[in-house]
């Protein structure tokens, strides 16, 4: 913001020049929670397209693999075929309801630790002091005017930023493909063009958003930060100042000499000082706070300094707030959760897991679908007897090949071959192998005796030596002679 | 850039943001100031969209649109895409052309190519007289029966389609004609009533008729055969089964033999490439009727016995 604005005596500009943030480093507990946060994050999105799972011969043995040219998904021991995509559906609603949970208990809990833009900004800070120093070391910097020591920091700041991005954009492509084999590709120039342009795309986001954008990303181009703001109640933990104890402030000087007239907050800045998306959080809640929490850390420093105790900012619900104004002690945060508008949250959250949890346990790896001919709807041969065409997909889900069988329930007297076979070769079943991992398609005809009535009957599909697993698809079979039920 | 900004309003003390000026019920909208970086962005944008104009067309003028200087178009991209289809064709295509089409069903993969082309092929030229799903229509053949007129195997069915049926101008092309018995008067209606009653007696639709065999013998069974089973010699149908290609009543029957309707087929040779026409031989030899080889017709011999 704009300082000339502050005395109100000029007029506003249309346009606010981004002001550069120099957050200090800081120690204490939250920053060692958000070290971890962020090294498990970094860590899993760097390993997993390197962890192997062994899945036979017939199939990819990456254990986390989005493979969208043959259309599978692969995590450790779950393969998903596109037909049974209401997984990943359910996986997205789930991660969906997890953050109204997280949101509504925990604030926003995502913004300050795990989302992609606080992690990558948190790191290019840390490069920001590697190679600048600290805060004042960089501000001064900052100020300098451009010369050779200058220019030579800077290139090397940006090329510290360039590898990052270059890492995290490069990362990105090994979930689609085999990692290794890509990688290799990849360093020989014998990709696929669009990992490269992948890769350059990420890399370029990467490095402008994680290494220029950064708050501004929070502040003026992500929805997520208005659509939290909707989601949080008077029992959401947000990082507040306590301004019923902190205001009146003053320096510890001024303090000493009239202690009842003070509030605790002795104005040194240092909240404001570490605070990465450099807002002031004394002047309130505001959409600018990702609730990182540092500025919590920096002033228990400051107040463990002074003597005095800990917590004038600190994680509070606004009825927190209110009570201790009120003079009463606050909810223990432990028990936010245990409230129906979290548990509601809770019940669907684990109630569609156990759902998803039971239907990978009962899937089938058989599937058969039978779309039929309708045009025309039957056929009517030479001898007399009516021929129906269909189209069957035997899917085999696991990674060999396995024989399976299709046979005729119902439909009297009726015969089928497939269309590599002839009349003559018909029977009520037929046996094929179907390939690993793969739908086969088979066009079948059935033939059923002059006068049969149109009628209602089922493919049986049964993968031989294996009892429970079979599938059945209910079709129609038509003739000239109409339907009798 | 607009320090002058006249209309603003009072300056929010809490955010330190001007208003817009405007008061309703006692709410004010903040004037909040956009960041620079966006403004560039902005320009950026505007960059990209004049350099997109001038390197790409465009702008609507009266007659066309401004052309852009790489030349690009909707329609040459789309040439360039169908050459691109043609190139991954032309392999597939140069081994149907050289193959006798006896010898497809013993190349499974050709095979398949060329019954996916002839169904393409099939949609833009045959489906207005057999229909979509080749089912035909009331003197139009059904193409997924067992039942042929002038022969159902991969070379028959080519043959058929490269000389048409009954074109003139094609010497070699499936030629067959039945009088007209009653409008010409070569029968008395009522012999006609009674060679109708005999054929329909040949499925078991009608009671049969000595007189009406007799008159069979005399004007019919030299192309029908005597048993009434047909003659793909010339493409007589089959008279003992149920499928009747003009129609299965008394009437229709009566019809037909008085004034019959003798289906024509354009000869394809002339219209589609060589190749095309294979793929259409062997998309209709899929259907679920076509025969393995020439089947064997001797005059006097029962129907063959369908093969799948
Ligand atoms: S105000 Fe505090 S919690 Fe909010 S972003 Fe700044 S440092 Fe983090
Ligand atoms: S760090 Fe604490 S004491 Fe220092 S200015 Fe901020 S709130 Fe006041």
């Amino acid at each position: 913001m704009d300082q000339s604005t502050a005395s109100g005596s000029t007029r506003a500009s249309l346009y606010a020049r981004h002001e550069p943030v120099f957050n200090r480093r800081i120690d204490g507990k939250f920053r060692r929670i958000k070290w971890a946060v962020m090294a498990l994050c970094l860590i899993v999105y760097w390993v997993t397209p390197w962890l192997r799972w062994d899945r036979g011969s017939y199939a990819p043995d990456q254990a986390v693999l989005i493979d969208l040219a043959h259309r599978r998904f692969y995590m450790f021991g779950i393969e998903i075929w596109p037909h049974e995509f209401y997984f990943v559906a359910g996986l997205l609603i789930m991660a969906g309801i997890g953050l109204f949970l997280v949101t509504s208990a925990v604030g926003r809990a995502w913004c300050g630790y795990a989302c992609p833009q606080t992690v990558w900004t948190d790191l290019f800070q840390h490069v920001d002091r590697l190679i600048d120093g600290d805060r004042n070391a960089r501000m001064r910097l900052h100020k300098a005017p451009w010369g050779p020591a200058k220019i030579a920091r800077r290139l090397v700041k940006w090329s510290i930023y360039l590898v990052i991005s270059f890492a995290t954009g490069g990362a990105w492509i090994f979930y689609f493909a085999d990692a290794p084999t890509l990688q290799h590709a990849f360093w020989t120039g014998t990709a696929d063009p669009v990992a490269y342009a992948t890769v350059a795309v990420l890399t370029a986001t990467t490095f402008v958003l994680g290494g220029f954008l950064r708050e501004q990303v929070c502040i003026y181009m992500c929805p997520w930060p208005r659509i939290q703001t909707t989601m949080l109640d008077e029992k959401s933990l947000i990082v507040t100042y306590k301004d019923w104890r902190g205001e009146p402030r003053a320096s510890v000087k001024k303090a000493q000499k009239a202690p009842d007239l003070y509030g605790d907050c002795i104005d040194c800045a240092q909240c404001v000082a570490v605070c990465p998306t450099g807002i002031d959080i004394r002047e309130g809640a505001q959409v600018g706070c990702i609730t990182c929490a540092l500025c919590i850390d920096a002033c228990d420093r400051v107040m463990k300094e002074v003597g005095r105790p800990r917590g004038l900012i600190d994680y509070a619900t606004l009825e927190d707030a209110e009570a201790e104004q009120a003079g009463h002690a606050p909810t223990r945060h432990r028990k936010l959760i245990w409230r129906p508008r979290t548990l509601v949250y809770v019940g669907a959250w684990a109630g569609i897991g156990f759902a998803l949890l039971f239907l990978l346990g009962a899937r089938v790896h058989t599937d058969l679908t039978v779309s039929k001919d309708r045009n025309p709807p039957y056929i009517l041969l030479s001898d007399g007897s009516v021929r129906n065409a269909y189209t069957l997909r035997l899917r085999n889900m696991q990674g060999r090949p396995r024989r399976m069988e299709i046979a005729l329930d119902g439909l009297a007297g009726a015969e089928m071959w497939a269309d590599d076979s002839r009349r003559a070769a018909a029977g009520r079943r037929i046996v094929r192998t179907v390939p690993a991992d793969a739908t086969y398609p088979l066009r079948i005809y059935v033939v059923a005796p002059q006068a049969t009535s149109g009628q209602d009957f089922v493919f049986r599909l049964r993968a031989l030596g294996e009892p429970d697993e079979m599938d059945t698809a209910e079709v129609r079979f038509d003739t000239p002679q109409e339907a009798t039920p | 850039m607009a320090d002058n900004h006249k209309r603003a309003g009072r300056l929010d003390e809490a955010t330190r943001t001007e208003t817009v000026g405007h008061e309703w019920d006692g709410i004010e909208e903040l004037n909040t100031p956009l960041p620079r970086w966006w403004l560039w962005t902005f320009y950026a944008c505007i960059v990209f969209a004049i350099g997109y104009c001038i390197a790409y067309p465009a702008w609507p003028m009266l007659a066309r649109g401004t052309e852009g200087m790489l030349g690009w178009t909707s329609r040459g991209e789309l040439d360039k895409e169908m050459k691109q289809a043609a190139d991954a064709r032309a392999r597939t295509v140069a081994a149907l052309a050289d193959m006798p089409i006896e010898e497809l069903a013993r190349h499974p993969e050709l095979m398949r190519a060329a019954v996916a082309g002839g169904a393409a092929a099939f949609r833009i030229n045959c489906v207005q007289c057999h229909g979509v799903g080749a089912a035909g229509f009331k003197g139009f053949p059904n193409l997924n029966d067992d039942d042929w007129l002038w022969g159902g195997d991969l070379k028959a069915i080519e043959t058929t389609l490269i000389h048409g049926i009954r074109q003139p101008g094609d010497a070699a092309t499936r030629q067959s004609a039945m009088p007209a018995f009653g409008a010409d008067g070569l029968l008395p209606p009522e012999q006609i009533e009674q060679v109708a009653d005999h054929v329909l007696s040949l499925s078991g639709k009608s009671r049969p008729s000595t007189a009406g065999a007799r008159v069979f013998a005399d004007n019919c069974a030299v192309c029908h055969g005597p048993a009434g089973q047909g003659s793909r010699q010339f493409g007589a149908p089959d008279l003992t089964d149920p499928i009747w290609l003009d129609g299965g009543s008394r009437a229709e029957v009566i019809a037909q033999i008085t004034r019959p309707h003798m289906g024509v087929m354009p000869a394809w040779a002339g219209r589609l490439d060589p190749v095309t026409i294979r793929m259409l031989a062997a998309y209709v030899h899929s259907l679920g009727g076509g025969e393995e080889a020439p089947a064997a017709m001797p005059a006097s011999a029962p129907p063959a016995v369908p093969a799948p």
